[in-house]
């Protein structure tokens, strides 16, 4: 595929860009607009992001998910490597529709997986509920007898959108892996738990990453399944920002995003400058 | 060995989530109150004083408006103690037994409160309520655009102004209005007098009058200039006119709603001892001023009502303007006029839910 | 040996069955029940009211996936073409803004769109709607003259007095919403599928003196058509069921699927169980659509991303 794009090619890309990246900026400048006006330009100030960290709403939001997207994201991670491998060793009959069903949450639209859930935790509670209750009168035990949404389910959700993500991103990299590679381990010597660390962890280990890193966008990102299973004490910043949108948006939010987005740009772009400076390394050693 | 780790693991995580999910567990060592109330509907200073005068934490949450805030109590998304339901949200919470009877040896500042908001049709014998704010539904514009004098709600249908009108993004308020421009009563339960003003709004959207249908993004969208008609709270259009001085008020002269928000505790409240404390505190003259001037809805304390011009004066060293004051407390001659919404019986409120829908088609 | 590795899938199947499974059999039991408890079919016998909704959901999303398409396979390809560096900083560029939550974005457009909004001061300034007037007079103008001449009933009323464009609040920002959101999902799968092409194909068909279009038509394009359809629905899914971006930039003026069902559950009309059957059904054509799509690419049916 080495041909020379035209510049009728570079064009499109650059109003592509335009088009993805126009509105971003937009944000961006007007964090340090001198007003709450969202269209007018007013002189410059650093106000919004001084405020933004005296704002007890948008900081906690910003810690709850942070919280969760991390917590999903190592349970997500331990949970779907665990289950690829699980599935790639199981027979046909049993992983098809395993597999099928592990992508229901991914095919299925946002909404319906938060109404779901919704639904399948109001009723779970009602169930905990009455059998607290029963605990309480027979034993005499003092169980809580309600409960509501909160951290807990988000949590639940996030880790049961994240997971498939795992394990989609694993599975290739299983199927890539030599079969005979874990026998000859084996016959030379190694146990099997010394087969699954030493040979098996290692060659997937890209997929993991990679599932990894797609987990926690999701999870960062989300907004629909939260607003359906994070009740109504626990907020994350995308649910923050969409009442911040019912009524009038704060340049706070502008700040906020301000930052995330300059953060999001130095990680990748270290990232990017080392996975350089290796292949480069690479290709200079094999040469 | 490991499976079983994995398993066991799994089961602890669960059980301990689980015990996470109760509000209820550890109330004995926090004071916790849970207060869902409006966008920008309280002076946040008064809950700093409360935490500090009694060492009860307040976990203030907003809803965007009544139905939305029943649905989430109804499907379990709240913990809510306190609810600042409006007038016909609440009669329909009493009769589907949702909240709990106030204990008022505990909220001695009811006392203060004006006999003109106690027993109201909602809760006639004022066992479950004490009044929160109260104010007129009215219509906002912006005088730069409209240049007559609005006296009705007529208005709001008006193809003159089409595409720079919003109407209420609610069921309740938006067919009230139609109904009030038709000049039925707005507790009517005659289906074809509520089908009348339903297909009043429907015609107005389809010939285009309407630039959508919002609640608080209109706060935004009047004082930029963005939107120049709709229809809101007396309470808000004082916040809009700070902000954007062509604002013009108007109470139709056929009348209007005028509501009352008042404090509640939901049935399952478990803390119902510091909600009545909260609800204690708010009612109290000093924070009724406090909120009065934070948030500009007038507030049931007679006395806070009374002196209100002069803590105005005293806070911002200058008199109020009496237009601004009249439009914040209503004085009777208007309120005489209006109409206070009734709680509707289930079929209406069906019949409210279905056309509601039905319109966004 | 093959059996006990497959065991390390057992608590993710249990969390499967409670957190997936579960969940989904119980908006299946709330479709078809009452607000009582008893089953009923009432909430399907609503849904011939709600048709309207579906109707205008699935147009706006097959747009927007259109529109997709048609900008995310060129950028792909291009991508595609360019050298290992360009690539890696393209994939950034795309993928960054997956990074700035989509409300905002979004409600960056509303800032864009709206008739005070910088688009229209713009267009203001630059005197495109004085020209857009203009034009407008001529047009009725024109359509006079040929409608004295010919008897035609062409349109005359078009607006010369207008102060801005009206972009906002209509169903054009809702899919403009729509494509802008989820043009990265449409991007990334076909390009990792065009990068995986196998190189030595394409040179054979080089040498066996196919043209460069028509090495395209008959090696590329056919060969891309798996990520060409995850691309769809990772477009066509979200979109159709979405509801902060309808609301934000349609005004709540014309409902989608996603606006309807959100009001059942948290919104304005509660009703679990209309909204139950709502998402049931959609979810339903969906599916429906997704098998004769993949029936007809028999593709492979793993979203491919990154």
């Amino acid at each position: 595929m080495k041909q020379r794009s035209s510049i009728l090619d570079r064009l499109f890309m650059g109003l592509v860009f335009f088009f993805l990246y126009a509105p971003i900026f937009l944000l961006i400048i007007f964090s340090f607009n001198d007003s709450k006006s969202r269209t007018v330009w007013q002189g410059f100030t650093l106000d919004w992001y001084v405020e933004l960290f005296q704002d007890s709403a948008i900081m906690s939001s910003i810690y709850t998910t942070l919280l969760v997207s991390v917590i999903a994201t190592v349970v997500a991670t331990v949970a779907g490597t665990f289950a690829a491998i699980g599935f790639y060793n199981m027979r046909r009959r049993w992983r098809n529709p395993l597999i099928t069903i592990n992508n229901i949450p991914m095919m299925s639209a946002e909404i319906v997986m938060g109404v779901s859930l919704c639904l399948f935790f109001v009723a779970a509670f009602g169930l905990f509920g009455t059998a607290a209750q029963w605990l309480n009168n027979t034993l005499g035990t003092n169980l809580p007898t309600r409960y509501y949404l909160g951290f807990p389910t988000l949590l639940i959700a996030h880790i049961t959108f994240n997971t498939p993500y795992v394990v989609l991103a694993v599975m290739p990299k299983l199927q890539q892996m030599d079969k005979h590679l874990v026998e000859a381990a084996q016959d030379l010597g190694c146990t099997w738990r010394q087969a699954f660390w030493k040979v098996i962890i290692p060659e997937i280990k890209p997929g993991i990453v990679n599932g990894m890193l797609i987990a926690f966008t999701m999870s960062v990102d989300d907004f629909v399944i939260s607003y359906f299973t994070a009740g109504s004490s626990t907020s994350t910043l995308a649910m923050t920002i969409y009442g911040m949108t019912k009524k009038r948006i704060s340049p706070k939010i502008n700040a906020v995003s301000t930052l995330l987005f300059v953060t999001v740009l130095i990680l990748l772009v270290i990232v990017n400058v080392r996975e350089a400076h290796q292949a480069k390394a690479k290709n200079a050693a094999r040469s | 060995m490991k499976k079983k780790l994995a398993l066991t693991l799994t089961l602890t995580v669960t059980t301990a989530l689980l015990a996470g999910c109760s509000g209820g567990g550890n109330s004995a060592d926090a004071r916790v109150v849970n207060v869902c109330g409006w966008g920008e509907n309280i002076e946040p200073e008064l809950i700093d004083q409360f935490e500090e005068e009694t060492g009860i934490k307040v976990n203030y949450q907003t809803a965007e408006s009544n139905e939305a805030m029943y649905a989430l109590i109804k499907n379990g998304g709240a913990n809510y103690d306190v609810i600042v339901p409006s007038d016909y949200m609440i009669s329909q919470m009493i009769e589907e037994d949702m909240l709990a009877e106030l204990n008022f040896d505990n909220i001695p500042n009811f006392s203060l409160v004006d006999d003109r908001f106690k027993n109201l049709s909602y809760d006639p014998e004022n066992k479950y309520t004490v009044p929160y704010t109260w104010g007129t539904l009215g219509i906002i514009y912006n005088s730069d655009v409209v240049k007559e004098d609005v006296t009705s709600w007529d208005i709001m249908f008006d193809p003159a102004y089409a595409g720079q009108t919003a109407m209420i993004n609610n069921p309740r308020d938006a067919l009230g209005i139609a109904l009030m421009k038709l000049g039925y009563s707005i507790n009517t339960t005659d289906e074809n007098e509520i089908r009348e003003a339903y297909q009043l709004i429907a015609d107005a959207k389809n010939n285009g009058v309407y630039q959508g249908f919002f609640m608080d993004e209109i706060y935004d969208k009047m004082e930029g200039g963005e939107t120049s008609v709709c229809t809101y709270y007396a309470g808000d259009y004082l916040v809009m006119y700070e902000n954007n001085p062509s604002l013009r008020w108007a109470v139709p002269e056929n009348g209007s709603n005028w509501f009352v928000d008042a404090m509640c505790v939901l049935k399952d409240a478990e803390h119902k001892e510091e909600a009545e404390a909260w609800i204690n505190f708010i009612t109290s003259t000093e924070a009724s001023l406090a909120n009065m001037d934070f948030i500009w809805y007038s507030t049931p304390n007679k006395e806070a009502l009374e002196q209100y011009p002069a803590y105005y004066e005293e806070q911002n060293g200058e008199p109020l303007d009496p237009a601004l004051y009249e439009v914040m407390a209503a004085p009777q001659e208007i309120l005489d006029k209006c109409e206070s919404y009734l709680g509707l019986p289930e079929e209406t409120r069906t019949l409210y839910n279905d056309l509601w829908n039905e319109l966004g088609i | 040996m093959k059996n006990r590795l497959s065991l390390l899938a057992g608590p993710y199947v249990v969390w499967m069955a409670l957190f997936v499974v579960a969940p989904i059999f119980l908006v299946v039991i709330y479709a078809f029940s009452s607000a009582g408890g008893g089953f009923t079919l009432d909430n399907f016998a609503k849904m011939s009211t709600y048709w309207v909704v579906f109707v205008r959901s699935f147009e706006l999303a097959l747009i927007a996936t259109f529109i997709c398409l048609l900008i995310g396979y060129p950028l792909a390809y291009i991508m595609a073409k360019e050298g290992p560096g360009f690539q890696r900083i393209a994939m950034v560029l795309i993928m960054l803004p997956m990074w700035m939550n989509f409300l905002l974005r979004t409600y960056a457009w509303m800032s864009i769109l709206e008739n005070t909004g910088l688009l229209n001061q713009f267009f203001q300034a630059v005197g495109i709607i004085d020209l857009g007037n203009l034009i407008n007079g001529w047009l009725n103008n024109l359509c006079a003259g040929l409608n004295d001449l010919l008897g035609l009933s062409l349109n005359t009323a078009r607006d010369t007095n207008m102060e801005y464009f009206k972009m906002i609040n209509t169903s054009g920002a809702v899919v403009l919403g729509m494509v802008y959101n989820y043009l990265p999902f449409m991007v990334l799968p076909i390009y990792s599928v065009i990068m995986k092409l196998d190189h030595s194909l394409l040179e054979a068909a080089r040498d066996l003196g196919a043209s460069t279009g028509r090495v395209f038509r008959k090696v590329i394009f056919p060969l891309s058509l798996p990520g060409v359809l995850s691309g769809i629905t990772m477009v066509f899914v979200p979109s159709v069921s979405t509801f902060a971006i309808s609301r934000l930039l349609g005004g709540g003026n014309e409902l989608l699927l996603g606006d309807l069902i959100e009001r059942q559950f948290l919104g304005s009309a509660y009703n679990a169980q209309l909204g139950s059957a709502i998402s049931l059904v959609m979810m339903l054509v969906v599916l429906i659509c997704m098998y004769v799509m993949n029936r007809f690419g028999e593709g492979e049916e793993q979203a491919v991303m990154l």
